[in-house]
């Protein structure tokens, strides 16, 4: 997987996570995963398709969670409350959005789907050409993981290249 | 959150009347957080574009805050089906994808204005005032109702 692509999502998350809980995030951990994604917390993922295909999870530990939703919401919330999903939810629908305009200004062309709460304790597979990197965002209520697995969709682009996009 | 000088209808001095339509409840709650600390009132809330465009008929609102990747009807075809069949709705776009693309796409199909997320208070204070423009007021001090 290409730094180009990754990049933006570092960007966007440092970003949406330094704006929305008032304070600085670092970058910690980078690592490739090639195990199958094992959840820590409340995780949501954000598919993608078009040019480039793939998903992004967010993924919190509870108490992060409940820590990062208390803070949006500006009051404690209970480790119950079903808007600490829909905070990671909307938290990880912002960072890939932001991420998608600065590859749209590439060229790249995308459909962003509404984010899924993800379940299972563990996920697919990667497979040889969706390897997915894991990051840590070290940020004052916790650790922050995002996980992007992407590709190129070729067919995509060499339709492309074919019209003269 | 900061307080704002509230904004109000030049009509009748009543607070500006908002839809919200986010599939996101936490979006939702955020948004509302803001409108009240701009002094403006909820009229209504909408997961989705094809409750949207039945709310927008309900309580037909000053101005509608729209997000883009819903489920069922997104929010640019929402937008253009609501301003279609009411030529005057105020509709803001309030998205994460920010891209050009769909910028465009939204105000050539009546939407007025574009907010990215995340949203900055003071962002949507100014779009708001600018999309109203003569219908709305900003009061200033006791007494400035309109």
């Amino acid at each position: 997987m290409k730094m180009e692509l990754i990049q933006p999502f570092i960007n966007a998350a440092d970003a949406v996570l330094s704006q929305g809980l008032s304070g600085t995030t670092k970058v910690g951990n980078l690592s490739m995963e090639e195990d199958a994604y094992r959840r820590k917390g409340v995780a949501g993922m954000v598919a993608l398709t078009g040019d480039i295909e793939g998903r992004i999870i967010l993924d919190l530990e509870p108490q992060t969670a409940v820590r990062v939703a208390s803070h949006y919401a500006g009051a404690d919330l209970p480790e119950s409350d079903g808007l600490i999903k829909e905070t990671i939810f909307e938290l990880a629908n912002q960072v890939v959005g932001n991420a998608v305009c600065a590859l749209n200004d590439q060229g790249f062309h995308f459909r962003v789907h509404p984010p899924m709460l993800l379940t299972a304790a563990e996920g697919d597979k990667t497979s040889e050409d969706v390897e997915a990197l894991m990051m840590c965002f070290e940020t004052s209520l916790g650790n922050v993981f995002m996980n992007v697995a992407l590709r190129h969709n070729k067919r995509r682009m060499s339709d492309h290249a074919t019209v003269g996009l | 959150m900061e307080q704002f000088a509230p904004i109000k209808r030049s009509k009748d001095g009543q607070p500006v009347r908002y839809l919200i339509v986010d599939d996101s409840v936490f979006a939702r709650k955020n948004l509302a957080r803001m409108i009240e600390s701009f002094g403006g009132q909820v009229a209504a809330e909408a997961g989705d574009g094809l409750t949207a465009i039945s709310e927008f008929e309900r309580t037909h609102p000053d101005i509608v805050l729209m997000d883009i990747t819903m489920p069922q009807m997104e929010g640019i075809e929402a937008a253009e089906k609501i301003v279609q069949a009411h030529p005057e709705a105020r509709i803001v776009m309030v998205s994460s994808v920010g891209y050009q693309e769909n910028i465009v796409a939204a105000l050539q199909r009546g939407a007025r204005h574009f907010v990215q997320k995340p949203v900055k208070p003071e962002v949507l204070y100014e779009v708001i005032k600018y999309v109203l423009g003569e219908d709305g007021a900003v009061a200033t001090g006791a007494g400035a109702g309109v």
